[in-house]
Order: C-alpha cells, then sequence, then structure tokens
C-alpha cells in the first residue's frame, strides 16, 4: 500500500481544480446554468482551498514538487517557493472574485459554455506559470496562456474582435518564440534550466557573455510581450475590444501578470540580479521600465475610452514591477514585487467598475460620465479607491509600493528613478481625477446611453460586490502593510532570499 | 531468428492484402470487411510491437532464403514508429470512412486503401532497394487511383499529374538502383552499406534516387503536384496522403543517407538542407495566401516536409530522432487537419476560409480537432510540435549552424499566421449564412482523436524517443 505523497500530488491538484471544471464546462449544454455555475464556483473555491495549504504546507516546512520527464535531461516540474506562492496566492483569490462577476456581466448571453471553458484553462495556464520550476515548464505554461487567452479575446465574434485577437497573437506568438530561442540556447550553454534563488547561469557558464546578454534580451523580450514593456505593448488597448471580465483577468490576473513575473523570474532565478548587474543589463532594463511609466501615462491621458485609459495605465503599472526588479537594492525590489499583488488588486476593481457603467448603463467613454456617482454610489466609490491606490495616495496599497520603489531607488544610489515616480503620480493624478470630478460633481446628462434597472440596487449584485470587495482589499492591504501575513512582508522574505549575502 | 515459421512482419503485410483482395471481391460487404482488418492490422502491429520492444530489432528471411537471393524483412524502432503511426492514423481514418464514403464510392475505396496499407506496411519492412522500389510503386499506383475516386475535372486532372510525377520519381529510383547493383552486386541495404565506396556510379545512383524521391515527397520546388492532388481528394484520402504517403518516401531516403549515403556528402546535405528551408518558408507564404481550406492545408504539408530536411546538413543523433519525430507528429495532425476539414466542407457544402460563419460555435468538435492540430503545426506547446522543433532547435544551435534556427522560427511564425487566420474566421458571422448540414459524431470524433494524439505526443515524448532507439537506426552502429 502507498500512501498518496501530498507533497508530490498537491501542485498537480492546484492545476487541476481548473483544469478539469474547465473541460467539463466544455461539453456542457448552454442551458444548464445552475451546473455550470456549479463547477465555476466549485473549481475556483477548491483552489483557493488547495492554495491555502500550499501555503500553509510551505510554512510548516514542506517541500512541494511534482517532476514529469518531458524529454531527457528536461523534466516539466511544478514547485512550490517563496515567489511562486505570491502569484499562485493573487491568482486564486482574483480568479474566483472575476468568476463571480463573469457570471453576472455574462447572464443570458451565447455561447457561455465555451467562454468559461477557456475562462478556466486560462488560469490553469496562470497557475502553471505561477508554479514552474524550470524555464521549460514556464515557457510550456507561458505559451498555453497565448493560446487559451485567444478565444476569450474574439469571443464576441465581431470583425472587430477577431482583429484585436490577430494583433494580440502577432505580438504574443513573435514574443513566445523570442522566449523559445532563448530557452533553447540557454539550455545549450547551461545544460540546466530549473530555477534558483539567486541564478543558475552564473554557476553553470563561463564565458559567453555576448551570447549571455542576446539570450537575456531574447528572455526578457519574450515575456515583456506579455507584461506590456514599451514597444511591445501595443496589443493591449486594442485587446480591450474583449468583454470586462476578460480585461479584468487579461490585466490583473493572467496575462499581463505573467510577463510581469517572467520578468521576475529571469532577473532573479535565471541569471540571478548580481550576475544581470556584472552583464551590463539591469541598468538598461530599469530605464526601459521607467520609459515605459512614462510614455503609459501620457497616453492615457489622451484617451476618451474609459477602458483604454485603463489599458494604458496597466502598460504603465505593470513597469513598476519591472522598474523594481531592475533596480538593484532590496528595498526597491520589494516596492516592485508587492507591486505584482497591489496592482493587480487595484486595477481588477477599475476594470470591474468600468464594466458596471458599461453593463448597467451602456457608459463607456469618460465624457458620458457626468454625474454618474449619484446614480451608481456604490460603483463609483470603489473607483475611487482604485483609482486613488494607482495615483499611490496614502493609505493605499499603491502608496506603499511607490514609497518602498522610491527609497529604494535613493538607497541603491539611483536618484534619477525618483522624478520618473513623482512624475508618473502626477500624471496618474491627472489623468484619474478629472474622471472623478466628472463623477462625482458634475450634473448628469438627461438619460443614459442604454440604462437597465435592477430595481433598488443600483445593479446586479454579482457585478456589484465583486469590486466592493477588491476595493476593501486595496484599503487593506495598504492600511494593514505591516501585518504579519501581508504581501508586503511575503515579498520582504522572498527579498532576503534574493539577496542574502 | 532467420528461420521462424510464423513472423507478425508477414501477417502485417499479408493481412492488408487479403483485406483489399476480399473487399474487391465482396464489395457489398467491403465496408465492415475493411474496419475489421483495420482492427485486425492494427492489432498485428501492436503484437509485432511488443515482440520488437523485448527481442530488439529483427530480421526475417522470407521462405528461409538468405539476404542476397530471398527477400527480407527488417524491422527497427524508425520502421516500428512509421508502421505504428500508419496504424494509428489508417485505423482512425477507416473508422472515419465508413461514415463519409456511401454507397457508390465505398466500393473503389476500400480495396484501394487497403492496397495501400499493404504496400505501406510492406515498404517499412524491406531490408533491400529493390523491395523497396516495389513498394514504391505500388504505393504511388494506388494514391493516384485513391486521387481520382473524387471524380470531377479538378480531380482526375490532379490525379494524371500526380501519376506521371509518380511514375518519374519511381524511374529515377529504379535507374539508382541499376546503377548500385550493377556497381556492387547486391540490393540488400545492409550488404550495400558494408561495400559501399566513394565512386561516381555510387554518386550519379545517389543523385538520381534522392531526385527521384524528393519528387514523391514532394519537397520544393518539386511540389508542384501536391497541393491540388491533395486538396482535391475526398477528406478521408487526402489525410492518408498528407499524412502517410508522402512520408513513405521520405523514409527511403533517410535509410539510403542513414545507411548506404552516409559518407563524405555534406555539400549535397547543405543542398537538401537549403531546399528544406525554401519550402519551409515557400509553403508557409502560399497556405497564408489560399482562399481555401483544403489549398490552404495542402500548402502546409509543403512546408512541413520542409522542416524533416533541415536534419540533414545538421545530421546529428539529436537532428535525426527531432526529425523523426516531427515526421511523427506531423502525420497525426495533418490527418486531424484534413479530416476537420473534410468535416466543415461536409457541414457548410464548402471550404472558404472567408465565409466560414461561426463554425467554432456550430461544429465546435471539429474546429478543436483543426485547433490542436494546428497547435502540433505551429510548434507550441502541448503538441508533438513543439517537441520535434524544440529537439531541432537545440540540435541547430548545438551544430553552430544558426542560420537554420531563422527558417525554423519563421516557418513556426508563418504556420501561426495562416492556422489563426482560418480560427479567426470561424469565430465571426459570414454575410451569407448557408445552410449547414449534420455532421456524422463519429466523423467529428475521429479527427480529434487524431488530435489529441498529436498534443498527447507532446507530453510522453519519452517512450517514442526510447523506441527510436532500438536497433540504433541513427546511431552509426546499425543493427
Amino acid at each position: 500500500m502507498y500512501a498518496i505523497n501530498w507533497d508530490v500530488w498537491l501542485p498537480l491538484c492546484i492545476l487541476a481544480s481548473s483544469l478539469l471544471p474547465g473541460l467539463l464546462i466544455f461539453f456542457l449544454p448552454e442551458e444548464r446554468v445552475v451546473m455550470r455555475t456549479l463547477l465555476n464556483l466549485g473549481g475556483a473555491s477548491l483552489k483557493l482551498v488547495l492554495v491555502g495549504i500550499l501555503i500553509w504546507g510551505v510554512f510548516n516546512g514542506h517541500h512541494y514538487e511534482f517532476r514529469f520527464s518531458l524529454l531527457p535531461g528536461l523534466d516539466l516540474v511544478l514547485r512550490a517557493d517563496a515567489l511562486s506562492l505570491l502569484f499562485v496566492a493573487l491568482s486564486a483569490v482574483l480568479w474566483l472574485i472575476t468568476t463571480v462577476y463573469a457570471i453576472g456581466y455574462l447572464e443570458g448571453s451565447p455561447h457561455r459554455s465555451r467562454f468559461f471553458g477557456f475562462f478556466s484553462l486560462c488560469v490553469t495556464a496562470t497557475v502553471g506559470v505561477a508554479l514552474a520550476g524550470n524555464l521549460m515548464t514556464f515557457l510550456l505554461f507561458f505559451e498555453m496562456l497565448t493560446l487559451v487567452t485567444y478565444p476569450l479575446i474574439v469571443h464576441r465574434g465581431t470583425q472587430e474582435a477577431r482583429r484585436a485577437g490577430r494583433i494580440y497573437l502577432a505580438y504574443t506568438v513573435a514574443g513566445g518564440t523570442s522566449l523559445l530561442v532563448g530557452t533553447v540556447w540557454l539550455y545549450g550553454l547551461a545544460g540546466s534550466l530549473e530555477f534558483t534563488s539567486q541564478g543558475f547561469v552564473a554557476d553553470l557558464v563561463t564565458g559567453h557573455r555576448v551570447e549571455l546578454v542576446i539570450i537575456f534580451v531574447l528572455l526578457i523580450a519574450g515575456v515583456g510581450v506579455k507584461a506590456a514593456l514599451l514597444p511591445l505593448h501595443g496589443w493591449l488597448p486594442q485587446a480591450m475590444v474583449a468583454a470586462a471580465p476578460v480585461s479584468a483577468l487579461l490585466h490583473a490576473v493572467a496575462v499581463v501578470k505573467a510577463g510581469a513575473f517572467g520578468i521576475v523570474r529571469v532577473v532573479y532565478d535565471v541569471y540571478g540580479i548580481d550576475f544581470a548587474v556584472s552583464l551590463g543589463v539591469a541598468l538598461p532594463l530599469a530605464i526601459l521600465a521607467a520609459v515605459t511609466i512614462l510614455y503609459g501615462s501620457v497616453r492615457a491621458l489622451f484617451q476618451d475610452d474609459l477602458k483604454r485609459r485603463l489599458a494604458f495605465s496597466t502598460v504603465s503599472q505593470v513597469s513598476y514591477i519591472v522598474l523594481g526588479t531592475a533596480i538593484v537594492g532590496p528595498v526597491a525590489a520589494v516596492g516592485g514585487l508587492v507591486h505584482l499583488v497591489h496592482q493587480g488588486v487595484m486595477k481588477i476593481t477599475l476594470f470591474f467598475c468600468a464594466g458596471n457603467l458599461a453593463e448597467t448603463l451602456g457608459v463607456h467613454k469618460i465624457s458620458e460620465m457626468d454625474g454618474v456617482g449619484r446614480r451608481m454610489p456604490w460603483t463609483m466609490a470603489a473607483f475611487t479607491i482604485g483609482a486613488f491606490g494607482m495615483i499611490g495616495a496614502p493609505p493605499m496599497a499603491g502608496f506603499i509600493s511607490k514609497w518602498y520603489l522610491g527609497l529604494g531607488a535613493l538607497e541603491a544610489g539611483q536618484g534619477w528613478v525618483v522624478p520618473v515616480l513623482v512624475g508618473s503620480s502626477l500624471l496618474n493624478a491627472a489623468y484619474f481625477l478629472p474622471v472623478l470630478y466628472r463623477a462625482w460633481f458634475k450634473v448628469p446628462a438627461a438619460s443614459w446611453p442604454a440604462e437597465r434597472s435592477f430595481g433598488r440596487v443600483e445593479t446586479s449584485l454579482a457585478l456589484l460586490l465583486p469590486p466592493l470587495i477588491t476595493a476593501f482589499l486595496s484599503l487593506l492591504l495598504g492600511l494593514l502593510a505591516s501585518a504579519p501575513f501581508s504581501p508586503l512582508q511575503w515579498v520582504r522574505f522572498i527579498i532576503t532570499l534574493e539577496y542574502v549575502p | 531468428m532467420l528461420a521462424q515459421s510464423f513472423s507478425w512482419q508477414v501477417t502485417v503485410i499479408i493481412l492488408p492484402l487479403v483485406a483489399a483482395l476480399l473487399c474487391f471481391m465482396l464489395p457489398k460487404w467491403g465496408r465492415w470487411l475493411g474496419l475489421v482488418m483495420a482492427f485486425a492490422i492494427t492489432g498485428s502491429v501492436i503484437v509485432l510491437a511488443y515482440q520488437v520492444m523485448n527481442q530488439g530489432a529483427l530480421r526475417y528471411a522470407v521462405g528461409g532464403w538468405g539476404a542476397p537471393l530471398g527477400i527480407d524483412l527488417y524491422v527497427d524502432g524508425l520502421s516500428l514508429l512509421m508502421l505504428m503511426v500508419v496504424a494509428l492514423v489508417g485505423l482512425v481514418v477507416s473508422v472515419y470512412s465508413m461514415a463519409y464514403f456511401k454507397a457508390g464510392k465505398a466500393v473503389h475505396f476500400w480495396p484501394l486503401w487497403m492496397l495501400l496499407w499493404t504496400a505501406m506496411n510492406a515498404l517499412f519492412l524491406s531490408a533491400d532497394i529493390f523491395n523497396l522500389y516495389v513498394t514504391l510503386e505500388l504505393l504511388g499506383l494506388a494514391a493516384v487511383a485513391l486521387v481520382a475516386l473524387a471524380g470531377g475535372v479538378d480531380a482526375l486532372g490532379a490525379a494524371m499529374r500526380y501519376l506521371l510525377v509518380s511514375l518519374l520519381g519511381s524511374l529515377c529510383y529504379l535507374l539508382g538502383v541499376a546503377l548500385l547493383y550493377h556497381s556492387f552486386g547486391t540490393v540488400d541495404i545492409a550488404l550495400l552499406a558494408e561495400r559501399v565506396e566513394s565512386t561516381p556510379a555510387v554518386w550519379a545512383a545517389m543523385a538520381l534516387m534522392t531526385v527521384g524521391l524528393l519528387f514523391k515527397t514532394a519537397l520544393f520546388p518539386l511540389h508542384f503536384w501536391l497541393p491540388p492532388a491533395h486538396a482535391s481528394a475526398p477528406a478521408p484520402v487526402s489525410a492518408l496522403l498528407s499524412a502517410l504517403v508522402v512520408k513513405a518516401s521520405f523514409y527511403i531516403l533517410l535509410r539510403l543517407w542513414l545507411e548506404v549515403f552516409s559518407q563524405d556528402s555534406t555539400a549535397a546535405a547543405q543542398l537538401l538542407g537549403v531546399l528544406g528551408a525554401a519550402a519551409v518558408l515557400w509553403g508557409g507564404v502560399q497556405a497564408l495566401r489560399q482562399t481555401r481550406l483544403k489549398m490552404l492545408i495542402a500548402y502546409s504539408t509543403v512546408s512541413q516536409i520542409g522542416y524533416l530536411f533541415l536534419v540533414f546538413p545538421l545530421a546529428s543523433l539529436m537532428a535525426w530522432q527531432a526529425g523523426l519525430y516531427l515526421l511523427l507528429s506531423h502525420a497525426l495532425a495533418k490527418a486531424a487537419m484534413f479530416l476537420a476539414a473534410g468535416n466543415i466542407l461536409c457541414f457548410g457544402g464548402h471550404d472558404r476560409i472567408a465565409d466560414l460563419d461561426r463554425v467554432a460555435q456550430r461544429l465546435p468538435l471539429s474546429l478543436t480537432a483543426f485547433a490542436l492540430a494546428g497547435v502540433s503545426s505551429m510548434g507550441l506547446p502541448f503538441s508533438g510540435g513543439f517537441i520535434g522543433k524544440w529537439m531541432l532547435l537545440d540540435a541547430a544551435l548545438q551544430s553552430g549552424q544558426w542560420w537554420w534556427v531563422a527558417v525554423i522560427i519563421v516557418g513556426g511564425l508563418l504556420a501561426a499566421a495562416y492556422i489563426f487566420n482560418v480560427i479567426g474566421h470561424s469565430f465571426t458571422r459570414a454575410e451569407i449564412s448557408h445552410e449547414a448540414k449534420p455532421v456524422p459524431a463519429i466523423m467529428e470524433w475521429s479527427a480529434l482523436v487524431l488530435a489529441l494524439a498529436a498534443v498527447l505526443m507532446g507530453l510522453f515524448a519519452s517512450w517514442p524517443l526510447a523506441v527510436m532507439d532500438i536497433g540504433a537506426p541513427f546511431g552509426g552502429g546499425g543493427s
């Protein structure tokens, strides 16, 4: 008799908790709403529980690792290390909330079985990215993420959606190819792809500095597409044609985050920050991130479409993570990495609210938002919290990130970062405050573009509760940042591993 | 092992041959006979596989006559994998054809298809170059007849062109066989490998045989016959031709290069690589320009065949394995694609890509099959195509020939472009909606099963790679 070894199977179960419901949902007839909802929420809740067990286990000294031989010498590895726990927990929590929202949002719309099937696969791929224990596994799930997101973007089946999907693929498939070449090349040089804190490249490769720089560029370009780094960001605003839950998923939970997470992995666990510095690639990456931050903010200023403004805001905000990673210093690294969580929670709030406006009132443009705060006070309250968080006003979560980034930059002797942060905050204020002003203080127009009534509440509860929860979370993350078990404390722990002398 | 009374090698050749005769003589029972025999052949291939995996490579002298005089049947890892992929694709296509062919066409399809199967099994088991010629010719004739089965001007024209090319190819090959036989007094591959030396006659033979086989494999620029032939044939036939038949001539080429022409032919190997690269790019660009689904898939075959030739200039163990892996996954994926295209054609009555009209929703299983097979063709995970591409990239980088990397990359991007063009249009609504005919579930599932097999090859690569080592076909040592 063999007892099941949970240290091996738990990572796989976490993957399966969204994969299997997803596959089952594909085969459900359209009208089996209850069954589908049950599968969706059951899978999402189960995943949350399993992730909870995983975190508890890691605290108690368990070592979770699942290994499966793909090719001689190359394994598919799912492993729970400190960094992967951060991302896996983020995506599990936000997935559950997004699922509730999506069920409410898509009520009565066609092809829901297909939608939720791919929705689940999308999260499966994200969890795979998070748990990947080597670059090969990371690549596999990263590419899978590209493929399963595509049907969500073209879901509506309009010509416009098809074009957006094509642009999305052109960027991401090209990026994936770059990642593939970099990975194979690195494998040829190093003979291993296992993630190790402080990097494996420095130990396994001697010489080949030029090749290693090229490989670094290939890898960063590959993951940078999804993280929407500057010349590679073009797909993100286009993908806005997709439904609001998809945007939330793209921006906060899955795609963009997988890209940013990938950059962290490449810099920390493949190259190692010290070796990256000695190759001279860290500073250019930091500068690129800084440019992206400013560029995204400036472009956001000029968008009238609410979702497009939020999309450019994402371009800008995600690069905080990259910036924190590329500035050499533990404090800045904490700021960048914790922004992975903070940005996710705040941005998902904003997208939920934008979706509520579109779904309830037919409001898509900022110019149509006059006085919307009176019609939908709860939604706009959540939006306001999210927006202030993005600006980085204390005591919101965004403030914590920026504070650590700024401090860290000064500590690392990179003073030029501070003006970038200040400038970006001002720009953030410049593109969010007018929206808030319109919503709260202007007189509403005589009628809304396409209003639906939900009785006494401002919109359906399934749409209203998720943004309220995430808004509350983003307040909490800021207020309780120093409490034990907060993401900030966890990130500090991760960074001590990376910056151990 | 020479004098066995009963051999599974002979069985896997005899069974389809008997089936062909029975199907021909009892046309009423043709469909059921064919299906039953397809299961029987697959079963005997499984038994043979079991035998080979336990005992290693097997050589069997038919009738007890040894190599120089009689006919030897030889099976190692390479042949076995070919037999197995033919059995898998063949079985699924047989099931599909049960529903696809109605009474009239079925009478002709089943005997021809069983004959085709006979030819392929015999080809992969042949140990001498003359026997290979015989099987190759048989294969070509059966394939041409199957293309003509569709009827109509297009199909007949394509079949005629295919026939001429096929005969020309076999003729070139036969000339080479004659030259080698004249020089060394044997047609047995193993004996030839021992005796062969670098003489003008060998060079001429190599050139003739290679060109003949390239015609049949449809390597750029000798591919012109393939797209019309593969696109105009009935769906199951297209699947068989694209997935299996072109691979048979490639298999012969591979064997010859590994065993007989293995010495100092780097210039020729580079040339094959260049042609392969041109095929990858040209096939990809042409596929992108097509407006009809089946033509697109046919050009995709032209492109995918190119990859197989990139292994010749690399010529390392890893490269050969990568090539074979790509071949196997392409066989599964391409068969799945053609079957799915057959379903779409059957469903909407046309295969214009721009008017696919929401098949993603209306024919989800078939489109899933197409998409999964497409993922394998692009070389994205999880699929056999990804594993093959990974190994090929690794081999190219390790040999320092980075320019092949560029070809592999661009080919993959082109494949993604033309596959997703189809998938994108299958989500949108066409201007004029067509009356749709229901597609039998068995046809949808057949396509999906093959596509899933291509996906599984991306997860369980260790096993086929272990089988490849049996008898060390790529490992210098030989049997």
